[in-house]
């Protein structure tokens, strides 16, 4: 990275020490503001291609080649939508929920380690800060229903608060899981523990039983399909974001699309080794991290698009039977099998 | 701490909601009104009238090689068995005997109208429940039925083959082949449709033991088709006032006693595998012969009344003629099988919560034209 | 022990369903049946019985077959067909016989019943394949069937 640091020596040397990291600072925010309009975008074409494609369709293709600049106009248009609003909304509250949750995406964003060095932000509560960032944009979500003045939206916001509290646990605890492996929060370090075999290797049937948790939890807390009950257009039209529309309704459906792009890219720090090459094969170029880091996560984003396009929505009770239940017990005795397995050195190492 | 005051302060409430007539899983114009305590629904007013085009008066004006073409757009995905419906009417009023190949033709092109009826439902049912990819499935499997239509009488959707005493003109040539290869796809097709939907856990758990309709029920709701066949109550009009070519071909009436929407559900799959074998009956043995029978140009019915049943994708459609012998019907009803089954909707769906309510009315397979008509 | 069958059996039966998509994704290239519209225009061939729109023929001598007998309108249900015809002295013969001025069809009522041509006994129209009518002025939609200046075919007698 001797890019980034000759410009951080030719800030420096250019104003004084304050201006210059502020500026740095927001150097880093616009490079990472991009990724996220990039990624979102992107994802929201792919999410289009791969669902074509399950359905016997070919998918967008008149914009650009092979449609490639699809959502980009769409984008353009919806930025020049008007933005309508509701009458007897709470016009504060209705305005800031957009907001929320997109901020709550994008500062997840800033914590995983694309490479060895590209990392914005490495702080030693790695996972636990991303566990709680991302469940702030639910917040959001009650937000954006509640002041909505619509009984639709509503019922979408109820369901949410409800999705994600109790799914919260199961994504923590199945990462909870892992750390007893790591012994640490940070990620860096927990990439760091992989070069010994990724967790998912080192922890085996714990870590795999762990893993399938994740996802399960981890697709209902980006509320996607099958856990689609926030939106549920069969149920409810729209869900909670009935009532928006341009700009404030693109930022919802990009923040989902981020959300499942961070939720991806734990599973992928977390149990695959993030930019770690299988059996360290291109460990020489550290640069090929982003490549492995993206890859993984695309893998992991594919597995959800899968389920998103082959299976029925549950029912609120069933979501939540099936938490209870299911996952969360499981998830119970899965930690205690892992804490007995890393006592017990177990685990399988290279 | 348990005053009254504070009692009151944290009193549920129900409130109303308007589903429809704008709402993805009404599929059509109709308007429910909620009344809903949180997720659960305490009452479902059904409002009808948003598509009513008067097709009954119609009729009135109308003579009988035209109110065929009207019938279409009733229950416009099983538009062929609408226009059987009214010749069949017609022709017993008239006590024509139609040739035996009409009817072979009519029976087969009933049957791929039901196919084709239940495999869009089929579609339509995996998406209000959010499996999005059915859809998709569904229409590929219609689409070939939609040609092997349209090459034969020249319309997807609202055919208007039949006339009365017989049918507009022959088959295509290409018609029994086409069958054929439509078979031999969708015996490969059928299958996957249970791999994908009904064997899967999310969808068997949403489905058991919900919407409930108990036989009794059925029968007093008036209730036909798929919906009373699921309950146990044995309604096929093909078995027991068989028409056409009903009565020379062996099938199963499919019974459940279940009465829940899983038991409706399997019940219109099952359905499609015996028209399957209606069909392959019939299909070799297409008798030669003429394809109408002979009528006045203008048809005048002797004064009476007359009525004939006829089933349906959805169940009993009923035609009444009442005639005073001119060569328009004095009154026309139809018994349109849409009508009862929305009818027991709230007694079916009380209790439940609103996905419930999404499957509940996704198996009781409406269409709205064929509602208010 | 059930609790784990429950289990077991969930995630088989989940994965038949994941199975079944996941076929039809790995054949996406060629299971597409998608018709990309407007490019294939030059391939797509309707059935030749298709109801597009009633159409009158003309032979080369701009002739047509329509002898003004009007069972078309009376067979229409919705008004979609009016005729407009005189009487003139045929000069053959010298007695006084229909002649149309106008075939006039109004495609924006016409419901494709088909009951028009299947009651003109001298097959004076029939349906034309073409299925791209929309139009921005509902007036256009209004069509004179027989072409200025077309006759009767000699011999066509109802």
């Amino acid at each position: 990275m001797n890019i980034t640091k000759s410009i951080h020596e030719w800030l420096f040397s250019l104003m004084p020490e304050m201006t210059a990291s502020i500026v740095e600072m927001v150097l880093i925010a616009v490079i990472y503001l991009a990724i996220f309009a990039v990624a979102g975008l992107y994802l929201v074409l792919l999410e289009r291609k791969v669902a074509a494609w399950f359905q016997l369709r070919l998918g967008p293709n008149r914009v650009g080649y092979l449609g490639l600049l699809q959502t980009l106009a769409d984008a353009l248009k919806l930025v020049s939508k008007e933005l309508t609003i509701t009458e007897k909304a709470d016009k504060f509250l209705y305005n800031l929920a957009p907001y929320f949750v997109i901020i709550s995406a994008l500062m997840a964003l800033s914590l995983f380690p694309f490479t060895q060095e590209f990392q914005a932000f490495d702080i030693n509560i790695g996972i636990f800060f991303l566990i709680a960032i991302s469940s702030i944009g639910v917040i959001g979500i009650l937000l954006a229903g509640w002041s909505s003045n619509n009984k639709f939206a509503m019922i979408g916001a109820m369901r949410s608060g409800v999705q994600t509290i109790s799914y919260e646990l199961s994504v923590g605890l199945s990462l909870l899981t892992m750390v007893l492996m790591t012994g640490s929060l940070q990620l860096s370090e927990i990439i760091e523990v992989q070069k010994h075999g990724w967790l998912i290797v080192q922890g085996h049937i714990p870590a795999f039983i762990a893993f399938c948790i994740f996802l399960i939890a981890g697709t209902a807390e980006t509320n996607r399909a099958p856990f689609d009950l926030v939106e549920a257009e069969s149920e409810l039209g729209a869900g909670f974001h009935t009532e928006y529309s341009g700009m404030k309704f693109a930022y919802f459906f990009l923040a989902e699309f981020i959300n499942m792009f961070i939720i991806a890219a734990i599973a992928a720090t977390v149990f695959f080794g993030g930019y770690l090459s299988p059996f360290g094969i291109t460990e020489s170029i550290p640069l090929l991290g982003i490549f492995w880091f993206l890859a993984k996560t695309l893998v992991i984003i594919f597995l959800m698009m899968w389920f998103r396009w082959t299976f029925p929505r549950l029912r609120i009770d069933q979501l939540l039977i099936l938490e209870w239940k299911y996952l969360l017990p499981l998830n119970l005795m899965n930690l205690i099998l892992m804490a007995m397995m890393v006592l017990l050195g177990l685990t399988i190492q290279f | 701490m348990d005053t009254p005051i504070l009692r009151n302060n944290f009193k549920s409430e129900e409130y109303q909601i308007n589903m429809g007539p704008q709402h993805p899983a009404t599929h059509g114009v109709l308007r429910l009104l909620l009344t809903i305590d949180g997720e659960i629904i305490k009452k479902v007013e059904p409002d009808l009238g948003y598509i009513h085009r008067s097709i009954e008066k119609m009729c009135e004006r109308d003579s009988y090689q035209q109110i065929v073409h009207l019938t279409d757009r009733m229950d416009y995905l099983s538009s062929h068995i609408n226009n059987e419906a009214v010749c069949l009417t017609v022709e017993n009023a008239l006590q024509l005997e139609v040739p035996e190949r009409v009817k072979v033709i009519r029976t087969i092109i009933a049957e791929l109208t039901r196919i084709a009826s239940h495999t869009l439902w089929w579609g339509v049912m995996g998406m209000d429940v959010g499996a999005l990819t059915t859809y998709f499935y569904g229409f590929r499997d219609r689409e070939l039925i939609n040609d092997i239509f349209e090459e034969t009488c020249g319309a997807r959707l609202t055919m208007n083959y039949n006339i009365p005493g017989g049918l507009m003109f022959d088959i295509h040539p290409n018609f029994v082949n086409r069958t054929k290869e439509f078979i031999a796809h969708f015996k490969t097709k059928l299958p996957e449709y249970d791999l994908l939907l009904s064997g899967n856990i999310i969808f068997q758990k949403r489905m058991q033991g919900i919407g409930i309709l108990s036989k009794e029920d059925a029968i007093s709701y008036g209730a036909s088709g798929p919906v009373g066949r699921a309950s146990g109550y044995s309604c096929d009009v093909r078995i027991h006032h068989p028409y056409s070519n009903y009565d020379n071909v062996k099938f199963n009436e499919i019974l459940k006693t279940e009465g829940d929407t899983l038991a409706r559900y399997q019940v219109r799959i099952l359905e499609m595998w015996e028209s399957l074998s209606i069909i392959e009956q019939l299909i070799d043995n297409i008798p030669e012969g003429d394809f109408f029978a002979k009528t006045n140009v203008v048809i005048k019915l002797p004064a009476g009344e007359y009525y004939q049943k006829v089933e349906t994708a959805r169940g009993e459609l009923g035609v009444y003629i009442n005639s005073t012998g001119t060569k328009n019907p004095y009154r026309m009803k139809f018994r349109s099988p849409g009508f009862s089954n929305l009818s027991l909707l709230n007694h079916i769906a009380v209790g439940g919560k609103i996905g419930d309510l999404v499957a509940t009315m996704a198996t009781l397979d409406l269409v709205i034209p064929d509602i208010d008509r | 022990m059930t609790y784990f069958k429950d289990i077991y059996y969930a995630i088989k039966s989940l994965l038949t369903g994941m199975s079944v998509t996941g076929k039809y994704f790995l054949n996406a290239r060629k299971g597409a049946i998608t018709q990309q519209y407007p490019e294939n225009r030059a391939t797509l061939k309707m059935f030749e019985r298709f109801r597009g729109e009633v159409v009158m023929p003309h032979d080369e001598n701009n002739e047509h077959r329509c002898t003004g007998c009007q069972k078309c309108e009376l067979a229409c249900p919705n008004g979609s067909i009016e005729i407009i015809w005189d009487r003139q002295v045929d000069p053959e013969t010298g007695k006084k016989k229909k002649v149309i001025d106008q075939h006039i069809y109004h495609l924006g009522m016409c419901t494709m019943c088909s009951l028009c041509i299947e009651a003109c006994p001298t097959d004076a129209i029939v349906w034309a394949q073409n299925f791209e009518n929309s139009v921005y002025d509902r007036t256009t939609l209004t069509k004179v069937l027989n072409k200025p200046g077309s006759k009767l075919m000699p011999g066509v007698e109802d």
